[in-house]
């Protein structure tokens, strides 16, 4: 069937819900007000109150419960409207959610899914941020990035049925974007996947979350001018499976990797670190990286313009790589 | 009821309560002025929204009074205010202009708050001692704290306002800031502009006791809630909050109940969650009316001067949204300017 992102999301709530009783959802404007992006539309209506509950604006508390009520036996899927607003609640995932199971041998499971939203238009620095690397950053949570309905539909369901901590990091600008969801209830991606969108020999294109779409698009653009890229979608940040990136890069030689954020310390440097270690004897030239400006997101559209990273970004890298040959591209 | 106590009433009725509270007639007709002003610019603010112009609008509809009635109480020469998105007609009252905030709105180089870098409504001057503003709800609270713990120390004998909703007060950062404040007995005012929803989650559902002025007893410091659409009883009590910090007996919360006559933000449809007898019920009792009714009852003002004024104020905000409208975008060589540094 054919879903937009948001109801791909939305699916996998409610057959998880309907499959399991323990999965229950928290978090702020969740309820009547189907969340502030509308994913949980409907919810409340279907399942009541009680597993569709609405909380005070206490991030630190939605994690924090979210933990106990995991330690207590339910499933929760609790939702941090933005990631802008989720650092309150950092101290619960980093040193509570990622370290009960490692550091208390194993004893406590936490199976909390955390539902949150990055990237954002126009509502300035502490409102577009993409900050999932942080969390990445952390053994004992895994981090889930979604670029396409059915990976959103299938790796949340995933997620739930995980016994792990995992962070969910929906897109704000992909909730309209529709594609092919199987129409099958156990249809679950597992987590640590990387997944080809788009097969190509003479370049690869690494990406996760929005980025995948500039990459994607820029493959197309590529395409017209008889480049063939490769995009890999990263799917799931942590853990992360480099197994399709390798491939690709043996196979083409050449990688620029996208990210819709910033570049230092970032997705695109453990990506090149790694290609450095398991790969170098492939690469026909440096690993390059395109993101934003190192700056906080200004709110001026033609500033955003400028800090945000763009398809053009891509095409004069790939230029670049393609050496002489590339210089075309780039008219 | 006492014989006295009627007499009293008739009396005040007759003067005023603004007189008995020492505000002069004019004060009284400037507080109007801006309550007027800010509601104008407030609306064409969400027409600019609705016309494409502007991507965001957040709306202090229906505020103006409790956030004029709090400014008026403070000293705009020495005292720091950290406002919050509501807050037009106290940062007006503080000294930004019509045209500050169109330019804001509208992400414009000139834009004194953020040269064009913060969104619509993140008031910021430092010249003014507006403080400036993440838009991650509460932050602001603790750092209130410590703007008035410098204010202590330095002696400056400045006190702090703090704005927020009744939301806010559900953060570790509400109630980590008013305990730290209320042991160091610091000249802060923890000002709650109490309208009842948090998005579309009603207060029930974001506080377990009925006001939040009842929060104040776990700090030991005052609690104190007030009809936040009369302007003079909120200069009443934060005046007397004002003098608390100001002999270095500490902060108080101010909890004034009053109702956004909008949505939540441009982003946002009420209709959903607000039952539209309540938002009507709620516009009977609109600030403006309420103190045009006062003007005129007391002979402050008649239906020409107030149809005068509202001409004045038409003119301040077609010059505000002209000047915006035709100013630049910051330049782009600016992108990385004080990312840290000078
Ligand atoms: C930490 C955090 N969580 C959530 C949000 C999203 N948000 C913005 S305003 C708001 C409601 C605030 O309600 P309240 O404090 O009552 O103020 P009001 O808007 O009603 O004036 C929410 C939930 C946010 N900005 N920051
Ligand atoms: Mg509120």
């Amino acid at each position: 069937m054919e879903l937009t992102y948001r109801e791909a999301v939305r699916r996998a709530l409610m057959e998880e819900m309907e499959r399991d009783e323990r999965v229950f959802i928290m978090g702020e404007d969740v309820g009547a007000y189907g969340g502030s992006y509308a994913v949980t539309k409907g919810l409340l209506a279907r399942f009541g109150p009680e597993r569709v509950r609405d909380t005070p604006i206490s991030e630190a508390a939605i994690a924090g419960a979210g933990i106990g009520a995991a330690l207590g036996g339910l499933r929760p899927v609790v939702e941090i409207m933005s990631i802008n607003f989720i650092l309150p609640a950092a101290d619960q995932l980093i040193n509570g959610a990622a370290k009960i199971h490692y550091m208390f041998n194993g004893q406590f499971h936490v199976p909390l899914v955390v539902r949150t939203v990055n990237g954002g238009r126009r509502l300035a620095a502490t409102h577009s941020q993409n900050l999932e690397v942080l969390f990445a950053f952390i053994p004992g949570l895994k981090v889930v990035t979604p670029a396409s309905p059915a990976d959103a539909y299938g790796l949340l369901k995933a997620a739930i049925r995980d016994p792990d901590p995992v962070l969910f990091v929906e897109s704000a600008l992909l909730y309209s974007m529709k594609g092919p969801v199987p129409d099958d209830p156990d249809f679950l991606v597992p987590l640590g996947q990387s997944l080809v969108r788009r097969e190509g020999r003479d370049l690869t294109l690494v990406a996760h979350s929005r980025g995948v779409v500039v990459a994607l698009e820029a493959a197309e653009r590529l395409a017209a001018q008889g480049v063939e890229a490769e995009v890999v979608d990263l799917r799931t940040l942590r853990p992360l499976d480099m197994g399709p990136v390798l491939a690709s890069v043996r196979k083409t030689g050449r990688v620029v990797i996208v990210g819709d954020d910033w570049q230092s310390y970032g997705v695109g440097a453990e990506i090149a670190a790694r290609l450095a270690e398991e790969a170098f004897e492939a690469l026909r030239g440096p690993v390059l990286r395109v993101g934003g400006a190192e700056v906080p997101m200004p709110y001026a559209a033609n500033l955003e313009r400028l800090a945000l990273p763009q398809v053009d970004g891509v095409i004069r890298r790939a230029a670049r790589l393609l050496e002489g040959d590339g210089a075309w591209l780039v008219r | 009821m006492a014989t006295g106590d009627r007499v009293d009433l008739l009396e005040r009725y007759q003067h005023g309560r603004h007189r008995e509270l020492g505000l002069t007639d004019e004060d009284v007709r400037r507080m109007y002025e801006v309550m007027l002003l800010a509601r104008r610019l407030d609306e064409r603010m969400w027409i600019l929204n609705r016309t494409g112009q502007a991507p965001f609008a957040i709306s202090g509809q229906g505020h103006e009074a409790a956030q004029v009635g709090a400014a008026w109480a403070l000293d705009r020469e020495r005292d720091w205010i950290y406002p919050y998105y509501r807050d037009v007609a106290l940062v007006l009252v503080w000294g930004l202009t019509p045209r500050d905030l169109m330019l804001q709105l509208l992400g414009k180089a000139a834009d004194p708050s953020s040269g064009g870098r913060q969104m619509p409504n993140h008031f910021s001057s430092r010249r003014l001692r507006i403080a400036p503003q993440s838009s991650v709800v509460g932050t602001q609270i603790p750092q209130a704290a410590g703007t008035a713990l410098a204010s202590k120390l330095e002696g400056t004998g400045a006190v702090t306002l703090v704005t927020f909703g009744e939301g806010a007060t559900a953060q570790g950062d509400f109630h980590e800031g008013v305990n730290f404040a209320a042991i160091h007995r610091l000249p802060v005012i923890f000002f709650c502009e109490n309208n009842g929803y948090a998005i579309s989650v009603p207060a029930e559902k974001e506080l377990s006791v009925p006001d939040v002025a009842d929060r104040a007893l776990g700090y030991g410091i005052p609690g104190v809630t007030v009809d936040g659409n009369d302007p003079f009883e909120v200069y009443r009590v934060v005046r007397e909050a004002v003098e608390r910090a100001r002999a270095g007996e500490g902060p108080s919360l101010i909890e004034a109940k009053t109702y956004r006559l909008l949505a939540h933000s441009s982003d946002d449809d009420d209709s959903t969650y607000r039952p539209r007898e309540e938002v009507e019920a709620w516009r009977q009792r609109d600030p403006l009316p309420r103190l045009a009714a006062y003007l005129k009852e007391h002979g402050l003002a008649d239906d020409a001067d107030l149809q005068a004024l509202e001409e004045q104020v038409r003119q301040q905000v077609d010059d505000a949204t002209e000047h915006a409208q035709a100013a630049p975008y910051p330049r782009a060589e600016h992108l990385l300017d004080h990312v840290t540094g000078p």
